[in-house]
């Protein structure tokens, strides 16, 4: 058996594999069918940030160091997005998805991966305009447990204000976004009426299992992350977490071409990525 | 060049970009041996123009990325904006929304580690006119990993910053105008 020859990059993809089972094992969180270019790329950042220089040394640290695990943790499942991302989305939402969701007597909405709740407070928002929100239960669902404790206070970085309401105005937005929210605590403070009918909740679509049965749910740029066999665990769950009819919305890069249960749904808004699941 | 066997070529530019890929991507032939990624910085929020352009000049097909796409020889595939692109050793793009590197997502630095990572000594790594320091850190890692690294000639780049970086950081990079480097990557690819 040679012991030379193998080169760096080789035994570091060991080293992540490990470090991934460590923190699966330790921790439960599961990291081992993200996809890998990305996922090295974070905790390359991380090894840094922790001043550690190689793979197993972090994952020494890990195992040892439960406030360094969940520095990095935090770190690994941070997303930002904005208010109202992608505009044409959610006016696709609202010209074409809404006029079907007002036939139901209630709603129920997952807001799966909902990061530190821009996206939810978007649909919160559209939803009150279009008279829907005194009938709509919204989930908002994500692993990283301070995020949901920021999209549960909803209170946003002033600096960003000026983006969210251009988007709100691309959006359809009927009137004006500073409607919404006061200023204070060194933010924007979103209107907590805006989350009286949400529940958060720390689920992780790696791991758990089927929510409730819904009529919408938005998932954008969060399967990104994952490889493809757990792609197909999640749209399968979102197979299973919809009503016959209901809606799928994914990131304008994403598609379900590439997974096992495309022929569950049929293409409603091509260009937008929204999904209905099929009804037979 | 290298004797690996080049496997892919990877492409970063910014300023002055459109300009100096209009005499590269339009030069490939239909039937190019291997797949050619691109990052182009452009400016988030808008749909991107860049497949319309050059997929009208080009003979080889010219898409942008979608999550998963796998990848593809003989065609040129762009970066979309807003998103990272990187190379998935198993030879699919995955796509990534983490934060901007040095301002920039698309980020040539974020595709060019993932490729070096995916093709080693079999990527042929390409760093043009631009304004900033993106794609340096990606152009040492295709060199580190063994692979080919060219760099446009500084002089003959509309902005200067961004060849002259990646030059500070891979010292043994091949400078070359606009019309050497198609030779390169057409000799890279067989033709």
């Amino acid at each position: 058996m040679g012991t030379g020859g193998m080169d760096e990059e080789k035994i570091e993809d060991i080293e992540i594999a490990l470090l991934l089972e460590a923190l699966y094992r330790r921790y439960h969180y599961d990291f081992r069918n993200y996809a890998q270019a990305s996922i090295k790329r974070r905790l390359r950042q991380a090894r840094e940030r922790q001043g550690v220089k190689t793979f197993s040394a972090l994952q020494d640290k890990l195992l040892h160091d439960p406030a360094a695990a969940a520095a990095v943790l935090r770190f690994m499942t941070v997303q930002v997005s904005d208010f109202f991302r992608d505009p044409s989305y959610f006016r696709a939402i609202r010209e074409k998805v809404v006029p079907h969701l007002r036939t139901y007597p209630s709603l129920k909405i997952w807001i799966a991966g909902c990061s530190a709740g821009e996206e939810l407070h978007s649909f919160a928002i559209l939803f009150r305009e279009e008279g829907l929100e005194d009938r709509t239960l919204f989930y908002a669902t994500d692993i990283n447990q301070a995020a949901l404790d920021t999209a549960a206070r909803g209170i946003y970085p002033l600096d960003r204000i000026a983006a969210f309401t251009e988007n709100y105005r691309l959006a359809g937005g009927k009137r004006s976004l500073s409607d919404y929210y006061t200023t204070g605590y060194g933010g924007a403070v979103f209107d907590k009426s805006l989350r009286e009918r949400v529940v958060f909740s720390d689920h992780s679509l790696v791991t758990d299992a089927v929510f409730s049965e819904m009529q919408l749910i938005s998932c954008r740029n969060v399967m990104i992350y994952f490889d493809k066999p757990l792609q197909d665990r999640a749209v399968g769950l979102f197979r299973d977490s919809l009503a016959r009819g209901g809606f799928l919305g994914l990131g304008s890069k994403e598609s379900l071409r590439f997974s096992e249960h495309a022929d569950a749904f049929s293409e409603f808004v091509r260009e937008e990525k929204i999904y209905q699941r099929r009804k037979g | 060049m290298s004797g690996s066997a080049a496997r892919a070529v990877a492409i970063g530019a910014s300023a002055g970009a459109i300009q100096a890929l209009l005499r590269i991507l339009p030069a490939l032939p239909e039937g190019f041996a291997l797949p050619v990624l691109v990052v182009v910085h452009l400016p988030p929020g808008r749909r991107s123009e860049l497949t319309t352009l050059f997929g009208a000049k080009c003979r080889v097909p010219v898409r942008e990325a979608e999550d998963k796409d796998p990848v593809e020889p003989g065609t040129v595939t762009f970066a979309p904006p807003d998103y990272h692109m990187l190379v998935e050793v198993g030879g699919t793009l995955s796509l990534s929304r983490d934060e901007p590197v040095l301002f920039s997502r698309p980020s040539i630095d974020v595709l060019f580690e993932s490729a070096a990572d995916a093709y080693g000594a079999g990527l042929v790594g390409v760093v043009l006119t631009g304004a900033n320091e993106d794609g340096a850190q990606g152009l040492r890692a295709v060199a580190q990993a063994g692979g080919v690294t060219i760099v446009q000639d500084p002089a003959t780049a509309y902005a200067r910053a961004m060849p002259q970086a990646a030059l500070a950081a891979c010292r043994r990079a091949r400078v070359l105008p606009l019309d050497g480097i198609v030779g390169a990557i057409l000799a890279a690819g067989g033709r």
